[in-house]
């Protein structure tokens, strides 16, 4: 009977009620909402490179050859001989390499040179495969695969030229030697969304008549004299590599790390992933920060409605005092009442939180890549709302005492 | 010290209030005896709030006797003090009795949530508030009724069955009619009368109003049985 009093006389006061239910409800689906991003950001940002056991390169340090080779930030600082590319190639524990290529752009993407088992090995998403949109893999000199979102942003079909340019953002392109595009790969949430792939000869191709950096003056070199000369590429950016056995990558990765020809470095992307998690994480908790905020100002706006409650409702509590209630059940009866508001907003909230999945996931996916899982609650986000209806409890312990008090002093007389 | 055959004893019961608005009250001597019903009459600022307070046991006496029943009430603790006004004192106000929001079967039952042994003296707690309903002339159809839509008579007939309820031993009425019309104040004096009567349940009734003397055993005014005490300390 007390908790239908209770609810009853929500029910009385269902405006304010109501409104302070949609602050909690929308704070509690924001906070959710930044949990699954901030989860889902964290997984497709661990997904991004996949099935592979080292990325090689140019010594440096450990995250900045992840960011340069898998995520196109930044820049090697030295690259690779050829040499050393095969020597590793050699190497008995070595199941598959892929050669990497980086240093030119076309438009505000990256231009990468690899080989065609690239497509074969490079796996996110915890194993998915790079899938082809339209058109087909590398099979001529001068063929360009390009991702998802290089195709949208420039509205390139198969079939289109694609001018290089030499360097990043630079005005000296390569317009001897247009590509054409292959192939449209599907979205995959990864930066090779935004990555135009071509083959490693063709990045020497391109290179034929340039000597340090500028245009050899004199007649460019015709493309079919270019098709039949030799083009093994003298040095490379980095390069990927799959292991026969999982036992051997430490083996192989020391042996790489100690190579006595040039200082190369070789790395786990899932511990240099980590390293890099850490460094990102920082804004990670600034956002779950922000969002408890969130939760904490309509828990405190819940509180001021109570208390501006309370002078109104005088009346009744001197009622329950006349009626034989203790003090302490008119304390009760305001946090249940904020109890069953903080627990009415916090399922309210995740059914939001869901209808917004539902609507918004295609949307994000398709925009940012990023693959949200609507999936039934998990023991995390329970918590979560467990803790904002607790919450909401000690919240309103403040409006309570103070009612406390007042129904210990008026007793059962009230003068208004 | 308290005799057996009073329902309601105040012997020499000092009281003021706390704080700088030193008012005070004393009572020399109030005994109320079973089933009697008794009217007493003071002008506002008479210090009858103060008197009812202090036999319901919301405030303590500094000194003196208040013994409801055959217990002393100071001699309880808070909790206790809660417990024995909803077991024992029936209450029913001048106005704004009851619990807008709620039904006014949830409205008559609420003193019973409170108070289990008066719960236990009702068979059939639905069927009871019913009856009384009845018995006070408001229609059958009124339980499921919000009491913040019921008329104001309606609204006092439902605070007197809830008083009535569980046939508590003392019924404690403050000005209950002050804001009824004419007619509507004699009808709800009638049946309040027939109900305490048929439990043999003392009613003591305060009221400005000298005009409801001759419904009542016995009449007392204010000013006889208590001084009011004012100016500092």
């Amino acid at each position: 009977m007390i908790l239908r009093l209770a609810l009853a006389s929500l029910a009385a006061r269902a405006l304010t009620v109501a409104m302070t239910i949609i602050a909690i409800a929308l704070s509690v689906a924001l906070f959710l909402g930044v949990e699954k991003v901030r989860t889902g950001a964290k997984a497709s940002f661990a997904d991004t490179i996949s099935g592979t056991d080292l990325i090689v390169g140019a010594r440096s340090g450990s995250v900045q050859l992840l960011l340069y080779s898998v995520f196109r930030i930044g820049n090697a600082t030295n690259n690779m001989a050829w040499k050393s590319y095969q020597d590793i190639a050699a190497r008995t524990e070595v199941d598959w390499i892929v050669p990497i290529s980086l240093g030119d752009s076309h438009r505000q993407f990256r231009v990468m040179g690899t080989t065609p088992e690239f497509f074969d090995h490079y796996k996110y998403r915890s194993g998915k495969s790079l899938a082809m949109r339209d058109g087909a893999i590398i099979y001529d000199l001068f063929d360009a695969v390009i991702g998802a979102d290089v195709a949208t942003t420039l509205g390139y079909n198969i079939g289109d030229p694609i001018v290089v340019a030499h360097g990043l953002a630079s005005f000296i392109e390569h317009e001897d030697q247009p590509f054409r595009v292959s192939g449209i790969l599907e979205k995959t949430g990864t930066p090779v969304d935004r990555t135009v792939i071509v083959s490693v000869q063709a990045i020497e191709a391109i290179h034929v008549d340039w000597q340090t950096g500028a245009q050899r003056p004199g007649q460019a070199t015709p493309a079919d004299i270019i098709r039949q000369m030799e083009l093994e590429p003298q040095a490379i950016t980095a390069a990927l590599v799959g292991v026969k056995s999982r036992l051997r990558v430490f083996g192989l990765q020391r042996s790489i790390n100690e190579y006595t020809q040039e200082p190369l470095l070789a790395i786990l992307p899932g511990v240099a992933l980590q390293e890099l998690w850490q460094i990102v994480g920082i804004a990670e908790t600034a956002l779950i920060g922000v969002s408890i905020m969130v939760v904490v100002t309509a828990l405190i706006g819940m509180m001021a409605t109570i208390f501006s409650s309370l002078n109104e409702r005088r009346r009744e509590m001197a009622i329950f005092r006349a009626m034989g209630a203790r003090p302490r059940v008119v304390l009760g009866l305001l946090v249940l009442e904020a109890v069953l508001m903080a627990a009415l907003g916090a399922i309210l909230g995740l059914a939001l939180l869901y209808v917004g999945l539902f609507v918004g996931q295609p949307l994000i996916n398709s925009a940012f890549g990023l693959w949200l899982p609507i999936e039934v609650p998990t023991l995390r986000e329970l918590w979560a709302m467990f803790g904002v209806i607790v919450a909401g409890a000690i919240v309103s312990m403040v409006p309570a005492f103070r009612a406390y008090r007042m129904s210990l002093a008026d007793g059962m007389m009230v003068r208004i | 010290m308290p005799e057996a055959d009073t329902i309601l004893g105040l012997y020499d019961v000092q009281y003021r209030w706390p704080g700088r608005t030193s008012f005070g009250l004393h009572v020399p001597n109030l005994t109320l005896a079973p089933a009697e019903t008794v009217l007493l009459l003071g002008e506002s600022g008479s210090g009858k709030s103060t008197l009812l307070s202090l036999i319901c046991g919301t405030i303590i006496a500094q000194s003196g006797v208040v013994s409801v029943a055959g217990n002393n009430i100071a001699s309880l603790s808070a909790g206790k003090r809660d417990r024995f006004r909803a077991e024992t004192i029936g209450l029913i106000f001048q106005q704004f009795n009851l619990l807008p929001f709620a039904s006014v079967q949830d409205n008559i039952l609420l003193p019973l949530q409170f108070a289990p042994m008066r719960r236990k003296r009702v068979t059939g707690l639905v069927a009871e508030a019913e009856r009384l309903c009845r018995a006070l002339g408001l229609p059958s159809d009124i339980m499921t009724a919000r009491a913040g839509a019921l008329s104001v008579g309606q609204q006092q007939r439902v605070a007197a069955a809830r008083a009535l309820i569980g046939t508590p031993q003392l019924i404690i009425a403050d000005e209950p009619t002050s804001s009824l019309d004419g007619t509507t104040q004699a009808t709800f004096l009638q049946l309040l009368f027939a109900q305490s009567r048929a439990h043999d349940t003392t009613l003591l009734m305060v009221s400005h109003d000298a005009r409801l003397s001759s419904q009542f055993d016995r009449v007392i005014q204010m000013a006889d049985i208590a001084q009011t005490v004012r100016g500092s300390a």
